[in-house]
């Protein structure tokens, strides 16, 4: 059974259509990327599903529920919005402390488990502290800890990571990577990296629409460009190696970085013989040559990019 | 429902909500039965006022009375709009209602647990106030009965749950708090038109507000069963239309 199923939702707001027809589905377990431009529609999709804002048309299943029609919704999901908002005058602890009982958690697993959040979060030190002086950080993994409090079936993730530091960034990605098989999660992010690093199977939609829906590796093995690159012991005739590439057949593109020379092709084989020999024979001394596994960010940029043009049309 | 409102009465207390109204109702609890005594003695002291005291018949404790309602029903009246305008504007607009909606927290418990959580607070600043202008008014002038102090305290609560219940909806119809204290103050002054007119006044808080006058004075008069009905049926719509409205509503 699929944890999320969406079909055919639909949203406007005035005249702007902000969900066209949305159709998707997500296998139960998975770590889950959500991607999608600014004003595609990803957090009027997790805000229908959370039942906070309602659809025009279409239906979404939520562990089996349709979304709207069971009341039982709440307490099957873990929802951390983009902007987590906490009563500035409460506690961290206080917080977590109500949350629980919304969830019907009694003491002394109550106590305990807020105890348990807040190290996982680490705010043990901070728990006693009023939230209204938190860091953005720190309500960033707050939020996190209250969507965990009831270890949901599913757990509908907005940008859980963009307000965090590096090091925080880099915990907050850990701790939703190990609760893979535990729940499904369901992130949206426009943060790729991320996606890249901890997400199993990605979406992307545009313009309220899915454009694609498939396993990470199989996105970027449809999608990928070939590409080639080297890195050379001066620079001085790299100029005059671009120049000549750039007139072969079997090349695209050319980029000059520094010492590095990277270049999208057409015929990847022929590239692959001819580019070292040119740059041999331009008397470089060629320091480290590979081909560059196309990351998630040049599939996202040339899905985008492609359904603009289409649109254009 | 027992969730919601121990935060919302967390919240009054720590937002200093409650321990306003208390300061707010025990102060002109007790200086209303002192204003009513002093008047003359204040404007003899201004230059000239000594003519107008003249003038103006010895104080009684029907001043006391009228004092007390008076200044009770402007600043409870002035508090009920101020603290309920943001109850659940704010809440909206912050996000921390989404926060607890995405949770199974029932929506009618959510938004009836803040007017229930403002009306402890007034009801405590309402004992105080009741507390403190009793014995000022026993000390001043007579001694009050006291069944029907109470009843006009309790009138009282009803008039402030009026104005309440209507900032509620004010607020749960929009989401910016500036906004719904503007819708709140439209309600006032549309209240207030229609309270001009004799028959509907007699029917809405003006005619509770004479009641409670004669009940606290131990004057015979009519009672206005008419205006606590219209009163308790105005708290009961408000409250109502606000479940209906915010049951629906886009968070």
């Amino acid at each position: 059974m699929n944890a999320i199923q969406i079909e055919g939702l639909t949203k406007s707001f005035g005249k702007f259509r902000a969900l066209d027809g949305l159709t998707l589905s997500v296998e139960a377990g998975a770590v889950f990327g959500f991607l999608g431009p600014n004003g595609a529609g990803k957090t009027t999709t997790l805000r229908i599903l959370t039942g906070l804002a309602h659809a025009d048309g279409g239906h979404a299943w939520l562990d089996g529920l349709e979304v709207g029609k069971s009341a039982e919704i709440p307490a099957r999901i873990g929802y951390l919005p983009e902007d987590p908002a906490f009563y500035p005058w409460m506690t961290g602890m206080e917080a977590l402390d109500t949350f629980c009982q919304i969830h019907g958690i009694a003491q002394p697993e109550r106590k305990r488990r807020v105890g348990e959040l807040l190290e996982l979060a680490g705010l043990t030190e901070a728990g006693k502290r009023r939230v209204g002086g938190y860091s953005r950080g720190m309500k960033q993994r707050l939020g996190l800890a209250q969507a965990l409090i009831h270890r949901p079936k599913v757990l509908l993730l907005d940008e859980p990571a963009s307000a965090l530091d590096p090091a925080g960034r880099k915990e907050v990605l850990s701790l939703i990577e190990g609760l893979r098989g535990q729940c499904t999660v369901f992130m949206s992010t426009h943060i790729l990296a991320d996606v890249e690093r901890i997400c199993d199977t990605v979406a992307i939609i545009d313009h309220g629409q899915l454009v694609i829906n498939a396993p990470r590796e199989a996105l970027i093995t449809r999608y990928a460009i070939p590409m080639l690159a080297l890195e050379v012991d001066g620079v001085d005739q790299l100029a005059n190696l671009a120049a000549e590439v750039r007139q072969m057949a079997w090349t695209t593109a050319v980029e000059v970085d520094n010492r590095r020379l990277t270049v999208t092709v057409n015929d990847l084989a022929t590239a692959q013989r001819e580019l070292l020999k040119l740059a041999v024979a331009a008397g470089l001394v060629v320091t480290h040559y590979e081909q560059v596994k196309p990351s998630l960010e040049n599939v996202f940029l040339r899905i985008v990019a492609n359904g603009k043009e289409e649109r254009q049309s | 429902m027992i969730t919601a409102l121990a935060k919302e009465w967390l919240e009054q207390r720590r937002t200093h909500r409650l321990l306003i109204v208390c300061l707010v109702f025990v102060l002109f609890g007790l200086m209303s039965p002192l204003l009513a005594k002093f008047t003359p003695e204040i404007i003899k002291a201004v230059p000239g006022g000594e003519q107008i005291a003249l003038i103006i018949p010895p104080p009684t404790v029907v001043d006391a009375v009228t004092q007390y309602i008076k200044n009770m029903t402007q600043f409870g009246l002035i508090l009920a709009v101020l603290m309920g305008m943001g109850m659940v504007s704010q809440e909206k607009d912050k996000g921390t209602a989404a926060m607890m909606l995405a949770k199974p927290l029932d929506r009618t418990a959510f938004i009836l647990a803040k007017p229930v959580a403002l009306g402890i607070s007034f009801l405590a600043g309402m004992i105080l106030a009741a507390v403190a202008g009793y014995y000022y008014t026993l000390l001043l002038f007579e001694a009050l009965p006291v069944g029907g102090w109470l009843a006009l305290n309790g009138l009282l609560l009803v008039y402030f749950g009026v104005y309440a219940a209507l900032t509620l909806l004010a607020s749960t119809l929009n989401r910016s708090i500036l906004v719904s204290g503007a819708v709140a103050v439209g309600f006032v002054i549309v209240l207030s038109l229609v309270e001009i007119i004799p028959a509907a006044g007699k029917l809405l808080t003006k005619g509770l507000l004479g009641w409670a006058a004669n009940l606290a004075l131990g004057i015979a008069g009519e009672p206005a069963w008419g205006a606590l009905a219209v009163c308790l049926g105005l708290i009961a719509a408000a409250l109502t239309a606000s479940v209906l409205i915010f049951r629906r509503q886009e968070i």
